[in-house]
């Protein structure tokens, strides 16, 4: 059987499928403010029904291109394509796409109900379509009762889903949301998250969403468009981007990952042999065939490497031994800083699946981290 | 100890608002009453009864009683107050709406303009303060005469022939109303327009707006807390205006402050001009209420 990385969501990989068109196609669009560069000749395909998040810290360009798809700024070059029409020029208030903003911006002046049905009101949706059409989104987003309401009458939760409401009011066929958990706390931004994908299942809708969360976007999205300093850096689906990163900079920037820097003796066989900076033989499973002597690093996630206090059979090769340097016991799993002999520290987590060990592990215990072959990503420098 | 202090502290804090009120407003406005209900007389003060402290408490009371209505009766029976105290909220609401249609704009563009030049901008909007008001309406004067700089300029450059006439027009009423009280219609429809979050209008966008829908359906009604404090800071000063009218109107322009002016300067006749001005008090009082109602409304919302 073939080996897959990480669990199946859905049967769903357009992307993959060669014949399938993508729904909206940035093509090296490159976006200026001043000097700064903030999208720097950009492209990537998403597709219908694709939820699809755009990953990266403050400042990457994730939001201006986010607004880019919205109208609201005009690439300085490049083009923005949806379902095949050039979106270059066209207004925002002529794109079939609506936006969940951050700070939600929900009109003061107006009821819940007013708020949703606005975008209706413009479009001229005779009123009793509008009405109709209100009360199946209080329904969607389970505020019946809040009809009435004033947006400064509501709580945060509450009106992050008066937005959400708001902007699939008009049925667009894609909706844009701009940090849409930001503001809310950690436990409902969790439940929040699986609403949001459930109801875009429902719906049917294509969602683009910007993130500096990377749980949220692994959480939610089909795939990840892991951004840095106005490019797309790996463009892949949670499981490639956490199992298989293309960068160092992918590999540290998502989750936790122990980084062994080496050179190449060795690479024939789908195998790679290593040798770290620090003196400890690697040898990683490998589709590619790097050079010897080239300069390379193999990432290592934490849950990925065992604690013993024995040697494993493989050793030295994929081990070496150091010392426990700090504990931190997280409820559900423990994570060890281990400290090699060569000053390197590795972290290694170890799930608590049960709820009393025999024989803990403790501090300055000396101790041995080993890895299978297939633990790793090796990553040219 | 330092409970105790801090309570009276607070409780200082709060007297000395009120004390400015009662010794500013209350007490001159029960003095102006009580003028506005006696009669007028030649002597000094010109009107009766004046109390006097040596008749003890039973001869204030008969004072008291020889207090009466007679002016605000005399007010009803001749016409000329009645135009005047019309013709004086004819020309504030025409002022104010013309303030309105021009601070308007200046707000909004103060408003948008990047944020390092917003101070400056608003610097110039403050600055004719700094010269006093009765010289900048003086200058008008220079400006709107027959010979004035206004008419000199229009010839010079062909629009007209013969110099327009409208120094002691109500066009110059208005003129002079407008530029006097433009700042007071433009500071607070800008503290509205400014505080406002921009994502509103791409929200409303974004819904399907044009850039003038949006401004009509989100930004104006939300700025219409500024909007009526702005009119009524221009409106209740313009009611009562006496310095305008005197110097820009004609002889033939009514307004309630220079008929107060007269009865009270030419006529000496105080307890007819007290009488003038509580009945304005009492005009005004009714938009001021509709203000407090209007900002309670809008602080209630959180704007």
């Amino acid at each position: 059987m073939m080996k897959s990385l990480g669990s199946i969501r859905r049967s769903f990989a357009p992307w993959a499928d060669p014949a399938s068109k993508p729904f909206i196609s940035v093509r090296n669009v490159t976006k200026k403010f001043g000097d700064f560069t903030a999208v720097d000749d950009l492209s990537l395909n998403i597709y219908t029904r694709e939820f699809f998040a755009l990953l990266g810290a403050s400042g990457c360009g994730k939001s201006t291109l986010l607004r880019m798809l919205a109208g609201f700024e005009q690439p300085t070059s490049g083009e923005i394509i949806l379902d095949g029409q050039n979106l270059a020029g066209i207004p925002p208030y002529r794109r079939p796409v609506n936006m969940m903003f951050q700070s939600y911006a929900l009109f003061p002046h107006m009821t819940v109900e007013n708020n949703i049905a606005f975008g209706l009101k413009q479009d001229g949706m005779p009123k009793a379509d509008i009405a109709e059409r209100v009360a199946q989104m209080l329904k969607l987003v389970k505020l019946e009762k809040f009809s009435q309401r004033k947006p400064h009458q509501l709580s945060g939760g509450q009106r992050q889903r008066v937005a959400l409401a708001r902007s699939l009011a008009k049925r667009p066929k894609v909706l844009l949301l701009d940090e849409p958990l930001g503001a809310l706390d950690k436990k409902l931004r969790e439940e929040t998250q699986f609403e949001l994908m459930d109801l875009q299942q429902e719906l049917g809708l294509t969602f683009v969403i910007v993130t500096h969360d990377q749980e949220e976007a692994m959480t939610m999205a089909d795939r990840i468009a892991v951004m840095s300093h106005g490019k797309v850096v790996q463009v892949a689906t949670p499981a490639e981007i956490y199992e298989a990163p293309n960068s160092r900079f992918v590999a540290d920037f998502i989750g936790d990952v122990n980084l062994f820097d080496g050179t190449v003796t060795s690479a024939e066989g789908g195998s790679v042999r290593i040798e770290t900076t620090g003196g400890i033989p690697l040898r990683m499973a490998s589709a590619e065939k790097p050079a010897n002597g080239a300069k390379a690093a193999v990432a290592i996630r934490p849950e990925k490497i065992r604690i013993s206090r024995q040697p494993p059979a493989h050793a030295p090769i994929n081990a070496a031994e150091g010392e426990i340097w700090d504990i931190g016991y997280l409820g559900d799993m423990t994570v060890f800083h281990v400290r090699l002999k060569d000053g390197k520290v590795v972290k290694a987590s170890a799930l608590n699946a049960v709820r009393a060990v025999e024989d803990p592990l403790g501090y300055d215990q000396q101790v041995w981290v080993s890895f299978g072959e297939d633990a790793g990503v090796v990553l040219k420098d | 100890m330092a409970k105790l202090s801090s309570a009276l502290a607070s409780r200082l804090v709060i007297i000395v608002p009120y004390a400015w009120l009662l010794f500013f407003f209350l007490i001159p406005f029960f003095i102006v009453l009580r003028i506005s209900l006696s009669q007028t007389t030649v002597a000094m003060p010109p009107y009766t009864p004046v109390f006097d402290l040596a008749g003890g408490l039973a001869g204030i009371l008969d004072k008291v009683r020889e207090f009466s209505v007679d002016n605000y009766v005399w007010l009803t029976e001749d016409a000329l107050y009645f135009n005047a105290y019309v013709s004086s909220l004819v020309i504030a609401s025409i002022s104010t709406i013309l303030t309105l249609l021009i601070g308007y704009p200046i707000a909004y563009g103060m408003a948008k303009a990047p944020p390092a030049i917003r101070p400056t901008l608003l610097m110039m909007v403050i600055l004719p303060f700094w010269t006093s008001f009765l010289i900048r309406v003086y200058a008008w004067i220079a400006i709107l005469k027959p010979e004035g700089l206004l008419n000199q300029f229009l010839i010079a450059i062909g629009v007209i022939d013969q110099p327009l006439i409208i120094l002691n027009t109500n066009s110059a009423i208005y003129i002079g109303i407008v530029y006097s009280y433009l700042p007071f219609m433009v500071l607070p429809i800008y503290s509205a327009l400014e505080k406002m979050d921009h994502s509103l209008i791409e929200a409303a966008q974004d819904l399907g707006c044009t850039p003038i829908r949006a401004f009509w359906r989100v930004t104006f009604p939300l700025s219409l807390p500024g909007v009526v404090a702005g009119c009524l800071l221009v409106f209740i000063p313009a009611v009562g205006e006496f310095v305008i009218p005197d110097l820009l109107g004609g002889s033939e322009t009514l307004m309630i402050g220079k008929t107060l002016w007269s009865e009270f300067n030419s006529n000496r006749d105080w307890p007819v001009s007290s009488a003038v001005a509580i009945i304005l008090l009492m005009i005004l009082v009714v938009p001021i209420v509709y203000f407090q109602n209007v900002q309670a409304k809008a602080d209630s919302e959180g704007r």
